[in-house]
This record gives C-alpha cells, sequence and structure tokens, in this order.
C-alpha cells in the first residue's frame, strides 16, 4: 500500500493583507498552515522583504551596510529610488528617525514632506514608520497617514501608549497599521482587541510581537511568534490571525557580531560575511517562526533569505 | 466549547407567542442577543409540533438567520418539521444539529435522517424505558446509537452524545452519574465522541436565585471533564464558557479575554 503522509490542518486561517496601489500592489499571508508547509494547505503568498530606509543620513549604521547605500543614503528620494530601481525592492519601508527628540528632532510636518516625497519617487507599497518614540511618534505618525491619504501604506507602531491617535490616523486615510508589544503574546492580543474595539477593522492589522536578533534573545520572539501562529490556526483565535512583521535590521545592526572586526576578534570570519549572514540567519529563523513581512537592510542579507524562501516556498 | 442558546424555546410564552404570530421581531431578538452573549448555534425548540410543524420551523430557522450568522439546532419530535428546517437551513456558518435521536425506537428515524442530509445530531442517551440508572447505563446506549449511526453510515464526528442532566433537587445523585458519563463516552471512540447537556435541568424546580449559581459550577465540573457542547442561556454561561476556556488553554488570555 502506497505510504500517506498525514496532513496537519487547521480550522484557522490568517488574513490576506494587499498594500500599495496597481500593478505593483503586493500581498502576503492568508495561509492555513505553518510556515512553509505548503503540502498541507493554503499558502496563497511568498512572506515579502522590505528594504528599510531611513530619513536622514545613516551614520549610525556599521560600515557593512551602509556601503551598499553610499552615495545615496543622504536623501531618502534617491535611497527609495535606488531600492526600488537597482536593488529590486518589493516594498520600502521609511523610518522617520530624524523625528526622534534626541536626533533632530524633526516636526510632523516635515516627516510628511518626506513622506510625500518618498511616495512621489516611487511606485512600489510604503511601509511608514515612527522613531519609536511612543509620544511624538502619535503626532508623526498622523502627519504622515495624512500625506499618504488612501496610498494604501502600512503606518506604524501602534502601541499601548499611542495606539488610539495612531489607529484613527491610518482609519482615517486608509491604511493598514501595525501593532506592537513587547515580546509578550497576551499583550499582543490585549492591544489587536482594543485596537479593533476601536472600530479599526481586524484583517487591516500586522502583528509586530518585537523582534530581537540571533544571540540576543531571539528564542523569545520565535516562541511569541510561534505561539501567535498556533493560537492562530490551531484555536482558530481572530484577534491572532493578522501576518506577523519580522523587524530585523534595527536589532542585528547593533550586535557585537555583526559590527566587531577581525583584529579585535579572532576566529570570528570576516566581519563583512559575518554581518550579513548574522541578518540572514535571523530573518530565516523568523520566517520559519511565522513571519510574513521582513523589514531588512543588507542588499546582499535579502538576497540570501530569497533564495531560501525560493527553496521553501 | 460550543453555546447552543436555548432561549428560542416554545415553553417560553414570548416566544410561544411569536411563532403562533409569526412575528418575527421577537424570535430574532432574542436570536441577536444569545449570538452577542456567545452563542455559536441557536437552538429552535418548537415543541411536538404536530400541526403546521413543518411551516413553522421552516419559519423559524429562516427568521433566526436572517438575524444572526449561525447554525441553527432543530428541537422538535416532529420528523417531518425536522426535514423542513434542514432543506430551508443555510450552511453558510456551520451545518444544523438535529435534536435529537435516541434509543427509542420512535427516535430512530431522526438518524436516518441526520445521515441522509450529512447534519449532525444529538443522541440522546435514554431508552424506551426509564431514565438511566447510572453512567455505564447511559454509555452502553450510547454504544448501541453509536452502533446504529455507523448503520447508517453516518461518520461519528456528526453524533453529540447526551448523557441527560436530571434536576439537582430530585436526583442529587445523578449529577456525578453524567460528568461520569461525559468521560465515559469519550472513551467510546478514537477521536474522542462529542458530547452535549441540556444544562439548565440541573437546576430545574430550584430557587431563581440558585439556578445560575447551580448552572455555572456544574458547568465548570462538566468542561473540565471534556464536555464539548452545552444547551443553555449563553447571558448566564458565557463567563464561564471563556474563562474555564482559558484556564485549560483552550484561549489565549488577554485582559479582555470576557469581552470577546
Amino acid at each position: 500500500m502506497a505510504f500517506t503522509p498525514l496532513k496537519e490542518t487547521y480550522p484557522g486561517k490568517v488574513y490576506t493583507v494587499e498594500i500599495g496601489k496597481g500593478e505593483k500592489a503586493v500581498t502576503f499571508a492568508g495561509e492555513n498552515v505553518l510556515p512553509f508547509h505548503t503540502f498541507e494547505g493554503a499558502s496563497p503568498n511568498r512572506p515579502v522583504i522590505a528594504y528599510e530606509i531611513q530619513d536622514m543620513p545613516p551614520d549610525e549604521w556599521p560600515d557593512t551596510v551602509r556601503k551598499p547605500y553610499s552615495g545615496i543614503s543622504s536623501d531618502p528620494v534617491s535611497w527609495a529610488r535606488f531600492c526600488q530601481d537597482s536593488l529590486g525592492a518589493k516594498v520600502i519601508a521609511l523610518r522617520l528617525v530624524s523625528t526622534h527628540p534626541d536626533r533632530l528632532d524633526r516636526s510632523p510636518d516635515e516627516a510628511a514632506k518626506t513622506v510625500s516625497d518618498v511616495l512621489a519617487a516611487i511606485d512600489i507599497p510604503l511601509i511608514i514608520l515612527g522613531s519609536n518614540h511612543a509620544e511624538k511618534d502619535a503626532s508623526v505618525l498622523v502627519a504622515a497617514a495624512g500625506a499618504a491619504k488612501d496610498s494604501n501604506c502600512i503606518i506604524g507602531k501602534a502601541q499601548e501608549a499611542n495606539y488610539k491617535t495612531i489607529a484613527a490616523a491610518a482609519m482615517a486615510n486608509n491604511h493598514k497599521l501595525i501593532a506592537m508589544s513587547e515580546l509578550d503574546i497576551n499583550l499582543s492580543k490585549q492591544l489587536n482587541i482594543l485596537i479593533t474595539q476601536m472600530g479599526f477593522e481586524k484583517d487591516r492589522l500586522i502583528i509586530d510581537p518585537m523582534c530581537s536578533a540571533l544571540g540576543y534573545g531571539l528564542e523569545y520572539t520565535y516562541s511569541v511568534m510561534e505561539r501567535i501562529r498556533l493560537a492562530a490556526l490551531a484555536q482558530n483565535d481572530a484577534t491572532m490571525q493578522q501576518p506577523i512583521l519580522g523587524d530585523i535590521g534595527m536589532y542585528v545592526w547593533k550586535v557585537k557580531e555583526a559590527q566587531a572586526v577581525e583584529t579585535s576578534v579572532s576566529g570570528w570570519g570576516a566581519l563583512e560575511e559575518r554581518g550579513i549572514s548574522w541578518e540572514a540567519v535571523t530573518a530565516a529563523s523568523m520566517l520559519i517562526a511565522g513571519a510574513e513581512l521582513l523589514i531588512m537592510w543588507h542588499p546582499e542579507a535579502v538576497q540570501k533569505v530569497e533564495s531560501l524562501i525560493d527553496e521553501l516556498y | 466549547m460550543l453555546i447552543i442558546g436555548e432561549k428560542l424555546s416554545i415553553i417560553a410564552k414570548r416566544v410561544r407567542e411569536a411563532m403562533m404570530k409569526r412575528d418575527k421581531a421577537p424570535i430574532q431578538e432574542i436570536a441577536v442577543s444569545q449570538w452577542k452573549s456567545g452563542a455559536g448555534m441557536i437552538d429552535a425548540n418548537i415543541g411536538p409540533a404536530e400541526d403546521n410543524g413543518e411551516s413553522l420551523m421552516e419559519w423559524m430557522v429562516k427568521t433566526i438567520q436572517e438575524a444572526v450568522p449561525l447554525p441553527v439546532c432543530l428541537d422538535t419530535t416532529n420528523y417531518r418539521a425536522i426535514e423542513a428546517g434542514l432543506k430551508i437551513h443555510n450552511d453558510e456558518w456551520g451545518r444544523p444539529l438535529i435534536n435529537s435521536t435516541s434509543n427509542d425506537p420512535e427516535r430512530f428515524p431522526m438518524l436516518e435522517l441526520a445521515s441522509k442530509h450529512s447534519v449532525q445530531i444529538i443522541g440522546l442517551t435514554v431508552g424506551k424505558g426509564g431514565l438511566p440508572a447510572d453512567a455505564e447505563e447511559r454509555a452502553g446506549i450510547a454504544a448501541e446509537i453509536m452502533a446504529r449511526a455507523m448503520e447508517y453510515g453516518m461518520p461519528l464526528e456528526d453524533l453529540f452524545l447526551d448523557p441527560l442532566v436530571l434536576q439537582i433537587s430530585t436526583s442529587q445523585d445523578h449529577a456525578l452519574k453524567v460528568i461520569k458519563a461525559v468521560k465515559m463516552f469519550q472513551e467510546l471512540n478514537d477521536p474522542p465522541m462529542k458530547t452535549v447537556v441540556g444544562l439548565s435541568n440541573v437546576s430545574n424546580g430550584c430557587p431563581k436565585p440558585l439556578r445560575p449559581i447551580l448552572n455555572n459550577y456544574y458547568l465548570t465540573l462538566l468542561m473540565y471533564d471534556g464536555l464539548t457542547a452545552v444547551i443553555a442561556d449563553p447571558h448566564d454561561v458565557a463567563a464561564t464558557v471563556k474563562t474555564v476556556d482559558v484556564i485549560l488553554g483552550r484561549t489565549l488570555y488577554a485582559h479582555s479575554y470576557l469581552e470577546m
């Protein structure tokens, strides 16, 4: 008798999310199986990787990851174009770091102008991120969401402290929204409930359970993501059926392994290769844990993860 | 845990009058209120319905499903009324449930009907004679109903075994026997058999203030031993169901879990 592999099926399904407009719109998630278990059910869309750009020169980035963007990263518009036209980015994530009070403390209006300029320069979908300063983000992201009205962007990140204003702005301007909590599945569920109780549609949310880098708590993120997916699929929990975001770059490129030069850490291998691998391995782990959307920094790391997806998907 | 809302019963005066007058508003209001309180299915109890049972059940199913996106539990001893209800039932939100068959030959046709229409059915573990004496007798009857279901070619997943909850005020010893039966039923098959109870019967005949207390504590014990579904007033039991589901790890905890 022929061998029939047992198929694991689930009552739940992850919401499908579409971002952007027209031909370049991107769709992700929508599966009713665990990551890459395409042989067990429906997994209609492959995971998507967004290239991160910033609204000020990335002076704090290590050399390895500044190098691919040298000459164009002083201006978010040329940076965005480069990602789209030269690197073949499918999505861009614009982080408005300059608005942080400890950086340049730029105003919401300035941020809105940057958003408009970048949107005018690209035709692929845009993710608009604040500086992760809960109070400032509330005003910056409201202005940014307005500037991008009807462009079907993702706005983020709404947290417990500021979700009301940011969710209202995302709703009023027809965007998707990232709901971020800090490595706590119960708080993640709670935040999703609170946001949807405001009238925000649950299929327009994206969960950011907070990322971390390989060697720096990755297993916590992995476990939270995995449990979110199991709650969505096995328990059919509609408050956990949103796609998951892995915001990789910002966590990976600040760790020692991605920065320490060869002369100071003998035996760790070539710095450039090490940094790129660190980002790729972290990203791959998040995909296997359940993330459907990644934000990454280094083009070569992105390529490595895309090839992995080619093989697994 | 599935809550089957019991409030649309001909025993209630308001419901009976609405049924007789074919007045949709009260029926739909009660259906919506049960749905919002956490019911996953609505029981439509039209009684024996010897006259016009078919048109009444049709009207009930249509009226309920116009108002709530839920399947209906068709509750009557009138075989033809059940079939009429099945024919009109919208399966978009789940398959209907027949309430019920038993080991009484008069109720066998219900099982045949469930098999013919590929719907779910409650198997009440009583026979033609008196009430079952204990859990073992209930399990014996359950096995007979299961065997009959298999003869009719019905998947056992579509059968919900009901051990018959009795009044605690008159049959106190049966409270534990029913819990034991729920455990035994599950062992009759792999995957375990589904189980259901008509909960509020436990407190039937008790003073009104005691009834929700008895219902909810009893339900907690039944859920702990694996009960699949409960026919009850969702307003009465929703908090218990949600809380026990959280404690048993079936639902992920969040501060607002009671609001979901």
